[in-house]
Order: structure tokens, then sequence, then C-alpha cells
């Protein structure tokens, strides 16, 4: 618990809220982003450069682009009349709560079971490539099966869509 | 195979990229300020008035018959008439411009006053290197700045100027025959009246 | 012939002058100090290539269009950059009434920032790398692809229909090329087994015959090396893929209503990424900072790898003043429909190279399946309607 961490962690959760808060979307969209630059930067505090880096690219660079892309194709850069919140607010932060609670448990709990580490395990990118394709091949597998298979589908949406139009 | 039009194209920028710096006839640039092409005869920019003689004042062709000034479609010619007359260049008694000024930031190089001019008075320039500081007063020209000779005339427009000066002959040696036969006649018309007084007073 | 030590001192000579300079310093600010000299000298030589570089570019191409090219400023035009650089600071800079302030200022730096952290890990030289991380070529693509975010930030804050279509644009096509740009770095990786990039180098200096083992001269590589190339050109904006700036149809894509100094950020930003993702493939294809020949490995590494760099750039520069721009269309069925499948089948040789083992034969056989497919893919992309003449619904 450095003050590096809180920096990092406050820049985070200010991204976090900002996101849920503000009423453009698009500003939302991008405090998201400064949100998953945060959380890079934990990895990288935590020496998980590969993790850290990993999120950069896949977060800054696809998904929030992708949310952008969305917002700005559905016309939801709309300003809203009313305020950001739904009628359902009730409902979705009793959701949020219970997630938050069952979370917050199993991290609890789980404290006195990982074993004490004093010095900070060297984990390379070559030792996360070997366990990717030793250990853990078959979840790997199945991630690259359901994303082929996202992939498909979202080509038949956009062929679907071309047909209509001709 | 793909990327051979790629490959060909290349080629040839490759050549125009060294056949630069190797043959002067590859760079067509005039680089202006310090090189300039000779302007061309029939180029033209903004009018100009001749005149003859030494005097520009005096050997203004113009008569202030105000055609051109009618005739300009943007309206950029502004000229008063002078009270007095003074001979023009066939010796007649003409009015003259005692003000003429073009605004050349209203002109538009259409040459139409040229060509309603009956005097052959006013004519297009070729200079071009006009700007000025002053864009209202500076681009108003009055007629001292707009007088160019007909030496001037010439060298610009040869040519032009050639028939312009074959034609104000032919029309000044027709006046001088109409004037020297207005005054024969005259003179005859007086010789013819002057006797009769006289016959009469040597009938007396 | 230089004797041993001079030939060490003069490649070391940034790496000793950088210890000469630290050493004045008390122990516990030195590596702090070192890095902050490394930054500086990055943050200073870059722009300044970047103002050599527009001079440069403008020359040459108006000798391609057999013109002079600026000649006014200076000797030989010279010290326009300065006169450019002056005239972006002293401007006024305008910011449109409907714009989002806050975004419209941050797009430019964010992008700034971005591509200059990629210079962070290129080694520019032997023991010339500001920091040698374990995972540098994922940094490199990591920032690469922050740059995105700023080129939408950019368009959208603007509030004017160009910009928004240029900054969709730019990103399309940078989020198309980056799969691209990506996999065939892959095939590197694949060989030479780390993300490290000086690693990369170590793995390529080698010689046999005086030849050097640069991946560029294997079939994979060479593959790569072209995919790199196209995807590299088309990630950086440049011609034949600057559509996200068509002028004729965009006034000036993303940065239209950027004027000033903000403007000429965006600018710096753009020749910077080139800069970067020259040396990049330069890193990965042809050696980093290694010589060409074994007998010229006495010029300092440094002058390799900056005259691999300006090579790459004299090529980008030549591409421009050749090719015309493509339509949109055309730049999308390229990249997903020949560049990407072509990339993911040179992953394939790239993976059969490596299993083939030592030999000819691997040699052989790579070299035939991407001759072959390249030929075959090409005829068949070219006579598709795609890649064809454009045919008209309406207008014929």
């Amino acid at each position: 618990m450095t003050p590096v961490f809180y920096i990092i962690a406050a820049l985070t959760i200010a991204g976090g809220l900002a996101a849920v808060l503000l009423k453009n979307l698009v500003h939302a969209a991008l405090a998201v982003t400064v949100a998953f630059g945060g959380l890079a930067l934990l990895f990288l505090s935590l020496d998980a450069q590969f993790a850290g880096f990993a999120q950069i690219l896949v977060y800054i660079g696809a998904v929030a682009i992708l949310i952008v892309f969305a917002i700005l194709l559905t016309r939801g850069s709309d300003l809203p009349q009313d305020g950001v919140f739904s009628h359902t607010w009730l409902i979705g932060l009793m959701i949020a709560a219970g997630v938050f609670s069952v979370l917050a448990w199993a991290v609890l709990r789980s404290v006195p079971a990982l074993p004490h580490e004093t010095a900070v395990p060297a984990v390379t990118v070559h030792d996360i490539g070997v366990a990717l394709v030793g250990r853990y091949v078959l979840p790997l597998e199945i991630l690259a099966l359901l994303l082929t298979a996202a992939t498909i589908g979202a080509v038949i949406v956009a062929m679907h869509e071309k047909d209509g139009a001709q | 195979m793909l990327g051979e039009g790629i490959l060909k194209g290349m080629a040839e920028t490759a050549r125009n990229f060294a056949g630069s710096f190797v043959s002067k006839e590859r760079l067509t640039t005039v680089e202006y300020p310090e090189e300039r092409i000779p302007t061309f005869e029939n180029a033209r920019v903004f009018p100009f008035l001749v005149y003859d003689t030494n005097d520009w004042e005096a050997g203004l062709r113009c008569v202030a018959c105000q055609i051109c000034e009618k005739e300009c479609p943007p309206k950029c010619i502004y000229i008063d008439k002078s009270k007095d007359k003074k001979p023009d260049y066939a010796g007649k008694q003409q009015f003259y411009p005692t003000r003429f000024d073009i605004d050349i930031s209203v002109c538009m190089s259409c040459q139409i006053c040229v060509e309603v001019c009956p005097f052959e008075a006013i004519k297009m320039d070729t200079e071009f290197e006009l700007a000025t500081g002053d864009r209202f007063g500076g681009l108003l020209l009055d007629r001292k700045q707009l007088a160019k000779s007909n030496e001037y005339y010439h060298r610009i427009h040869p040519t032009e100027a050639a028939e312009v000066d074959v034609r104000l002959a032919e029309e000044k040696a027709k006046a001088n025959a109409k004037a020297k036969a207005a005054a024969d006649a005259a003179a005859a018309k007086a010789a013819a009246a002057k006797p009769a007084p006289h016959v009469e007073g040597a009938g007396d | 012939m230089l004797d041993k030590p001079i030939i060490d001192k003069m490649d070391q000579i940034f790496v000793l002058l950088q210890h000469w300079l630290v050493s004045f310093l008390p122990v516990s600010l030195q590596p702090l100090a070192a890095v902050l000299l490394s930054v500086i000298v990055i943050v200073c030589l870059f722009p300044a290539l970047f103002a050599l570089t527009t001079v440069f570019e403008r020359k040459g191409l108006g000798r391609i269009q057999n013109r002079l090219g600026p000649n006014r400023v200076g000797p030989f035009g010279f010290f326009q950059p300065i006169a450019d650089g002056i005239k972006s600071l002293t401007k006024e800079d305008i910011v449109p009434a409907s714009a989002n302030a806050p975004v419209h200022f941050l797009a430019p730096i964010v992008l700034v920032v971005a591509v200059f952290m990629g210079f962070a890990v290129l080694p520019m030289g032997r023991n010339m790398v500001l920091v040698d991380m374990d995972a540098g070529l994922l940094f490199y693509f990591a920032m690469g692809a922050s740059t995105e975010v700023s080129v939408f930030m950019a368009g959208w804050s603007s509030r004017n229909k160009y910009s928004l279509l240029g900054a969709m644009r730019a990103v399309a096509q940078m989020i198309s090329y980056e799969v691209v740009l990506l996999l065939s770095s892959v095939a590197v990786v694949m060989i030479s087994g780390t993300l490290s990039l000086p690693k990369i180098v170590e793995a390529q200096n080698q010689y046999t015959w005086d030849l050097p083992h640069w991946y560029i001269f294997t079939p994979w590589g060479l593959a790569g090396f072209v995919m790199y190339a196209i995807a590299a050109t088309a990630e950086t904006n440049r011609s034949p893929f600057d559509l996200p700036e068509g002028e004729s149809e965009l006034v000036a894509g993303y940065h239209t209503e950027y004027s000033g100094f903000k403007f000429a950020l965006f600018f710096l930003g753009e020749y910077l990424a080139m800069f970067s993702i020259s040396g990049l493939g330069a890193t990965l294809f042809l050696g980093g900072w290694t010589a060409p020949f074994s007998f010229l490995t006495f010029i300092p590494s440094w002058i390799w790898f900056f005259s691999k760099l300006m090579l790459s750039i004299f090529v980008f520069i030549w591409m421009r003043g050749t090719l015309p721009r493509l339509r949109q269309d055309q730049l999308m069925n390229f990249a997903w429909k020949f560049v990407l499948p072509f990339t993911l089948l040179n992953l394939m040789v790239t993976a059969l190279w490596r299993f083939m083992g030592e030999g000819w034969e691997r040699w052989v056989v790579c070299s035939a399946i991407l001759a072959v497919v390249w030929v075959f893919m090409g005829r068949i992309e070219m006579r598709s309607e795609h890649f064809g003449p454009r045919s008209y619904r309406y207008a014929e």
C-alpha cells in the first residue's frame, strides 16, 4: 500500500464514478477509458507487465473505441433530458450491492488461504506463454472457440443487414 | 503479379526525382521575383490612358466623352469633364478630363472600355505588380498614374499600337483634308464673297 | 582500420556520455537522472528530426513532381521548419464555440504523449534503449492503440462533420490495420521467442558469409515485412492510406478545427508515429542497430539504426509522391480480405519454418507456399469487384 497505489486507485475510482454519473455519453465513455488506464497502471504497479499492457491494448485500444462507435452509431450522443438515473435505480443498486458483497466475502475469506510470499514472483512473458499453451490450454481453446463463434455471428448479422438493404 | 503496378509507378517517380537534379528541362519552375517570363503581347490586366507628345497632361487622347464610364460593367471609372477645351491630336478643340480615376480593386479587366472608346484613348496594360499596403487609396489610380505614353503602348502591344497609329494617322489626314477642304471652301467662299463689293465698288 | 577500443567507444559514445554526466550527482539520484537524461534526449531529438523531415519531404515531393520545393527561407530553404514553427506558435488558437473544450484541449496532448511513449522501448543502438522491458513489443502496441482514443477525441469534440467523419475513418482504419501490424510482428516473436526488442535485435546480430541474419532475408520475414509496411503506412495515415485527412472530401480530417500550436502538435504526433513505427519495423525485420555486412560493424550501431529509420522515411515519402489515395471500401476490403488472410498464412508458414529445422528444404517449401498464394490471391482479388474497376449502380 504505497502512495502510488492510492493515487492510481483514486484515479481509477474517479474514472469509474465519472463514467456512471456524467450526463454526456461520450464523456462517460472517455471516463471509462481513464478507469481502464488506471486498472492497467495497477497491474503495472504489481509488476504484471503483460496483464497491464494487454489491458491497455484490449480495453483502451479496442473496447473503449467499440463503445464510442456504438454510441455514435446509435445516436446516443444526444444529451438526455432528464437525469442519468433510470426508474429502476433501486433494483440496480441492490443487485450491485449483492455482487459487491459476494465478491468482498470471497476475497476476505481467501486471504488466510493465500500463501504469504515475501518476494515478488518473477513471472516473465515467457512463463505466461508456457502456462497458456501448457496447463491452461483447454480454457484458452474454449475462449478461442467462443470468440470465433462471436465473430461469425457478427459477420452474419452484418450480412443480413446488407441483404435487407438490397 | 500483385504489386507490379506499384513498383512501376515508384520507378517512374524515382526517375523524376533523379532527373530533376540532372536535366534543367524537367524543372519548369520560373523563380518569379528573380526570373520572369516575358509578358505576352495579348496579356491584359487593367486599363491605362494613352498620351501623345511628351506632356502627359496636354497629350491625353481622352476627350472626357464618358462613354467608358457609362459602359463599365462594375462602374469603376470616374470622370469629371473640363469646362474649357484644348486641341486634340488632330488639332480639333475638345474637352479633356479634369479627373479620370479607375478603381482597380473593382475593375474586372473586361476590356469593354477599350472596345467602346472612339478615340483610342484607353488601352489595356500588362503591368501586374500593383500590390499596395493601402487598399483604398492605393488601388484608386488617378489620371497621372494612368497616363502612359504612346511609346510605352508600342512597347507592350506592338501590333495593336501600330494599327492604332495607322488608323489615327488616316483620321488625322482625313480631318486635315476635311479641314483643308473646309478652309479652302471658306477661303474660296471668302474669295468669292470678297470681290463682289469690289465689283460693286468698281461699278461705281 | 581502427582499433577495437576506439570502435567500442564510438559505438557507446552516448552511453558513456550519459554515465559521465550522471556520475557528478549523488548515488541516490543517479538512476532517476539517467532516465531523465535519456528522456530529454528523445524528446529533443525526434522533434528535431521531425522538423528536418518536413522540409526534406516537401523538397523530395517537389523533385518527384519536377518542382523545386521550398527554397526561400535560409540556405536551400532549410530554415523553413523554423518559420513554420514560429508561425504556428504565434497563430491564434481557435476553439469552435460549440466544441467540447476540455476534450478538444486534451486530444493533441494525449496523442503526442502516447506517441512519445512508444520510443521508450526502441533500441536505438547497442545498449541504447530507455527501458528494456520484458514485454516491450506489447508495450509499443499498447501505446499505439491509445492514439486511436485521441484521434476520436479530436474528431468528436470539434463538433464538425468533417472532423467526425475523419475521426471515424481514422479509427476504423487504425483498428483494421492494427490487427495486421500485430500479427505480422507475431511472426518475429515466434522465431525469436521474446517480446523484448533488444533481444529481438540480438537474435538477428549474426552473420553467415558476411551477410546478416535479418528476418527480412527469410521468406516469412519478407512477407511479414511487406505486410508490416502496408499496415504501418495505414496506421500512420500516410498516403496512399491517408483517407482520414483526404483534403478533397474532408478538408483536413480530424484536425480540421485545430489551429496554431494544437495543430502543430497533431502534425508532430503524426510524424513521430511514423518515426517510431519505422524504428519498430527496422528493429523487427531489418536487424535494428546491426550492420548490413559483418565487415561494416566498425561503424557505430546508432548510425545504422538511424540510417535505417531515415531510409524507411524516404520510402514513405516516395510512396506518398507516387500512389493515389484509396477509396474507403477498397481500404477495408484490402485489409480484411487480402492483408489479414495473407498475414495469417504467414504465421502458419513461420510455424512451419520453426519446426522444419535447419536446412535448405524449409527455404524452398516456405518460399513456394508464400509465392504461390501471393500470385494466386493477387489474381483472384484483382479480378473481384472489390479491387477491380468500380461499377456504379445508378450513374451508368
